[in-house]
């Protein structure tokens, strides 16, 4: 395949017309360019909505209890029920592929109001949970202080709580110590054992302004005996949520005795569908960039045969006396598809390494500038390279194939005759 | 070495057809230095074409060297052409941008030869017509003559069966044309087959056949005694 002449003469072809060389390598060069610009574009609003969404395990459904609408078994319709404790470990065992069941209590916010929580002289309205441990997988939150809940809180009733980055500007002044200090919620002493932060977020939003402590501790201390307010389940990875989401809901119906066709007696959230429209929304966005990108990237390869088939043209004189000192139709067609390849991908890979070193720029601005509102690190990952040189190196093939045809139609003769 | 019997030959002008070659019969035998004559449009050139495979008969046998020349691929032809033909054209046709080795060195590159000894061939070439010194020129830094004398050294480098050279002096001053002669002779005079195509006399008369065309048919055909162009150079 490599041959020294050949390759010398493809350079020779090409610097011949350096100008025209150059102007239509820019073709190709842009169209590589505005490629890879749009999909890393799309990446990086992808990125930062994505981060909005925070690292919430987005396979997750939430799930509560509804008065019922049909009566069932005796029962009367309009009744009120609850989820109890036990009903976590009857959905665990019932139903497989489940990674997290959390049941959660709730206090204040848009249940009750009112400021509910005191520390000295301060006192303010937050949201106060009763979780267990796992629940920092389903909502993850980063601990900036002290420790988040585990079990020996949950096992011996602690009065413990975790306050977010917001609770903690409105209840404490700057630079004051928060582990170790109590704060009185609906007039129980809990002793702050944590901070916690939510990705994404500034401090003033609601979910920086929440309160953690142990489900069992929760229970006791607020009178909420047995009772769930609601559950958050999350599926193993690879099952997802909304494949199973019916089958729990039937298992707390049977448990519960609810009529199987009340379906507003248990309501229910699933999030890994919103997530899902999501993520086809971006799926929907990379194919846009992929397809304008291409075309651009289509006109630049024109370009290239349109000029490929020029040179043909010039030199028609130059393959006709080729033929006839015996250069086989084979070589002559090569050596113009070699041309072609080699100008789409050089400029091609010009076109590659600029629009990263564009994008590597732009990468540490943000870096330096702090950060932009949904649009974080745009990238293009090395899949995305590799085959866009693939794309390269067959339309720079395509782009040859015409004129490599038109070469070979040359007849010497005819090439010969005009003197 | 070159057989050819009642070849024609007619070219399609929109609804006219040209009949420009009817039945020609001729043979040349190897070492021959054969002249074609005629005016133009005799059909001198088109035979030359069929001779040199650039183009086909309609009709007609053409045994080049024991080798019937017929139905041959596009792939076939070239590799026939590189193996057992040269040519020389009036306007020289060397590539430009290739210096003069490297235009000597091209038919031996189609042929596979590898790169060293393809430099020493045609080195080789270039020092018999006395280029040696101009190698690595461009075409366009030498005069006429020396783009002949190169063209030729291309044609002879491939070691054909058969020289064609189609009208070789037609560009040329009379004293670089009795210079081309003067080659052409002595490669004929190692016992290569050359045939030339021309219209002039003086340059008929230096081969040793002077073949007539008039109007698609060979009208004469007579050996001459050769006039030795050397006579005419210093």
């Amino acid at each position: 395949m490599f041959s020294r002449d050949r390759w010398k003469e493809i350079l020779e072809v090409l610097t011949t017309n350096w100008f025209r060389t150059v102007l239509t390598a820019f073709g190709v060069f842009w169209g590589i360019f505005i490629l890879l610009l749009l999909l890393a574009a799309g990446k990086g609003l992808e990125n930062g909505i994505r981060q909005d969404f925070g690292d919430v395990a987005t396979n997750t459904m939430f799930m509560w209890t509804r008065r019922t609408t049909k009566a069932y078994e005796g029962l009367p319709k309009n009744r009120n029920f609850e989820f109890e404790r036990e009903d976590v470990q009857i959905i665990g065992d019932n139903v497989p592929n489940l990674r997290f069941i959390s049941p959660r209590n709730q206090l204040g916010g848009f249940r009750s109001g009112g400021n509910n929580v005191v520390r000295g002289l301060k006192t303010g309205a937050f949201d106060v949970y009763g979780d267990y441990p796992e629940i920092i997988n389903q909502e993850p939150m980063k601990v900036t202080s002290g420790r988040f809940i585990n079990y020996n809180d949950i096992d011996s009733k602690r009065k413990v709580a975790v306050i977010g980055q917001g609770v903690r500007n409105e209840l404490y002044d700057k630079g004051e110590e928060v582990i170790g200090t109590y704060i009185r919620i609906q007039g129980v002493n809990f002793m702050v054992v944590g901070t916690y932060k939510k990705n994404g977020d500034d401090d003033e939003i609601e979910s920086q302004k929440e309160i953690y402590v142990p489900f069992t501790t929760f229970s006791q201390a607020f009178n909420y005996g047995e009772e769930v307010g609601w559950m958050a389940i999350t599926a193993l990875d690879g099952t997802s949520i909304s494949s199973l989401k019916d089958r729990i809901v039937n298992v707390m119906k049977t448990k519960h005795k609810v009529h199987p066709e009340d379906t507003r007696a248990i309501g229910y959230f699933d999030l890994y569908e919103q997530f899902n429209r999501v993520q086809s929304l971006f799926a929907g966005m990379r194919w846009i960039a992929i397809v304008v990108g291409t075309f651009v990237l289509i006109s630049g390869i024109i370009g290239v045969s349109n000029i490929m088939l020029i040179v043909v043209k010039e030199r028609t004189k130059e393959i006709g006396i080729r033929r006839a000192l015996g250069e086989s139709p084979w070589s002559i067609r090569k050596q113009v598809l070699l041309e072609s390849i080699f100008l789409t991908s050089i400029s091609g890979m010009a076109g590659v390494s600029f629009g990263s070193l564009l994008i590597y720029g732009i990468n540490s601005l943000l870096d330096s500038s702090g950060p932009v509102d949904m649009f974080i690190n745009p990238s293009v990952s090395v899949q995305v390279v590799s085959s866009a040189l693939l794309l390269l190196i067959i339309s720079g093939l395509a782009a040859g194939f015409i004129p490599a045809q038109s070469a070979i139609k040359v007849r010497p003769i005819e090439a010969l005759r005009n003197e | 070495m070159i057989e050819i019997k009642d070849l024609h030959k007619s070219y399609k002008m929109g609804s006219n057809s040209l009949h420009v070659l009817k039945g020609i019969n001729f043979k040349a035998e190897k070492g021959e230095l054969v002249a074609i004559m005629g005016s133009s449009g005799s059909g001198k050139s088109t035979l030359l074409n069929i001779i040199g495979m650039l183009d086909l008969a309609d009709t007609g046998e053409y045994v080049l060297d024991e080798v019937p020349i017929k139905n041959l691929s596009e792939t076939k032809a070239a590799q026939y052409r590189n193996k057992f033909l040269g040519f020389v054209f009036q306007s020289f046709n060397l590539i430009n941008y290739k210096n003069a080795i490297e235009n000597v060195a091209l038919p031996l590159y189609y042929q596979r030869v590898g790169r060293k000894e393809r430099q020493e061939k045609a080195l080789n070439y270039l020092d018999k017509v006395g280029l040696k010194e101009w190698a690595t020129h461009l075409p366009s830094e030498l005069s006429g003559g020396q783009k002949q004398r190169v063209a030729i050294a291309r044609a002879m480098a491939a070691e054909p069966k058969v020289l064609l050279a189609d009208e070789p002096t037609g560009a040329l001053d009379s004293k670089t044309s009795y210079e081309v002669m003067d080659l052409i002779q002595n490669i004929n005079d190692e016992g290569n087959t050359i045939l030339v195509v021309t219209h002039e006399e003086d340059i008929a008369h230096m081969c040793k056949r002077i073949v007539h065309l008039k109007d698609g048919v060979i009208v004469e055909d007579k050996k001459v005694e050769q006039v030795r162009a050397s006579e005419y150079v210093q």
